[in-house]
């Protein structure tokens, strides 16, 4: 009996259709993709097994670098209460800044304060971009009765009244922990009890207590 | 007309014509479609990665008056003091002297016995970071709370007594 003969297949597929499907995926990711801003000051944050993202509207952000030196910025989306703040301070302190040094606070992305009052005006005579060599002291904090991040918060809760907004605090891992401590005490002495850390998520250990807190709610929601 | 017949000659096409060799037009994708994956899993990595995130921290009220302030069981109260060079203290009770050294691995554990030993309800854990001790550490052992299910803790200064007999026991350790 004659076998039926089977006709041999080429094997090699066409890509064509994949390597579509690939690049549209890159581009999709590519496209979504929010890339890091450069930050001006580089800090390391510590790991918490917290899995709330940070958020990025309404934010005064308190950086504290590794030195333990502290600066106070303010979201960019935020512009009006930016000048409120810095206008505040501008008035309680008689500093007399002119237009020109308050934009270089007000309108420039990612600006942040570094300085005692007394030397505000010197240090916002000078744009953002041109601080990246100079060493400035952050804002005092670590002295009980001249802590500068009082007034500072002061400013920042008459700017946003009205709004609710996020105080967030961004620490490194290497800095000391008074001027943490300063920080706290400044948050304290405004009322301002509900902070957030921003910090590298980590998962949770394995059979630690919290974990199996974890576990028994995510058995119950399949139900 | 004027072209020279560089052939050989005796084609059926006739002379002068050279029989063009016919390229396939197909190219081979398959290191394009790599490339195109090895860059989408590129992107998904570090789009997720850097995604920080928040701890919340609610800070207590300062109470001045002392009829005002929670009252707690001093035998239900475990106080850890965080050092330098990543150094742990602890004491139960109320008696500073009684300091035992630990570090961030252990400190779980001793926590987690405190907490078997004791009434839920009276059960509070008291951290106090000196100035020794980094932001990391800080932070550390309010994280070490939430995953111990530690509902009651709290951030208090270190005092001067306390401070010196932390010091005295790392120097005591040689830790410098």
């Amino acid at each position: 009996m004659a076998r039926a003969k089977i006709p041999r297949k080429s094997t090699s597929v066409d890509m064509t259709a994949m390597c579509d499907v690939a690049f549209l995926l890159l581009s999709f990711f590519i496209l979504t993709t929010k890339f890091k801003p450069s930050e001006a000051l580089k800090v390391v944050t510590p790991s918490s097994v917290s899995n709330k993202v940070a958020p990025e509207k309404d934010v005064v952000l308190i950086t504290i670098d590794k030195d333990g030196k502290v600066y106070l910025s303010v979201s960019d989306q935020n512009q009006t209460q930016k000048a409120d703040m810095l206008d505040e301070i501008n008035t309680e302190k008689n500093i007399g800044l002119t237009s020109a040094e308050k934009a270089n606070f007000v309108k420039k992305p990612s600006s942040y304060i570094g300085v005692p009052f007394t030397q505000l005006k010197s240090y916002l005579g000078h744009a953002p971009e041109d601080l990246k060599g100079i060493t400035i002291p952050g804002i005092p904090v670590r002295d009980s009765t001249d802590n500068q991040l009082t007034t500072w918060l002061h400013a920042a809760t008459t700017a946003f009244s009205g709004i609710k907004f996020n105080l967030l605090i961004k620490g490194d891992d290497l800095s000391k922990y008074p001027s943490f401590q300063g920080v706290i005490a400044a948050c304290k002495k405004n009322d301002l009890m509900k902070l957030s850390i921003v910090t590298n998520p980590v998962a949770v250990p394995a059979g630690s207590e919290l974990y199996k807190i974890n576990m028994a709610a995510g058995a119950q929601k399949p139900q | 007309m004027a072209e020279l017949d560089t052939s050989g000659g005796g084609h059926k096409k006739g002379p002068g014509v050279k029989k063009a060799k016919k390229l396939s037009t197909r190219v081979d994708l398959t290191p394009m479609v790599d490339l195109g994956f090895l860059l989408i899993t590129f992107f998904i990595f570090t789009t997720t990665m850097s995604q920080p995130t928040a701890m919340k921290l609610f800070l207590p009220k300062d109470v001045d008056k002392p009829e005002e302030q929670n009252k707690v069981k001093m035998s239900a109260v475990i106080t850890i003091m965080l050092g330098k060079n990543d150094q742990v203290y602890y004491y139960e009770g109320d008696d500073p002297t009684k300091l035992q050294s630990s570090n961030y691995k252990a400190i779980r554990d001793v926590v987690l016995d405190k907490k078997r030993r004791t009434d839920p309800k009276d059960f509070v854990v008291v951290l106090k970071p000196t100035a020794d001790a980094t932001y990391k550490n800080t932070i550390n052992i309010l994280d070490e709370m939430t995953i111990d299910g530690i509902t009651r803790y709290a951030l208090v200064d270190v005092t001067p007594d306390e401070y010196k007999i932390v010091q005295a026991t790392e120097q005591a350790n040689g830790i410098k």
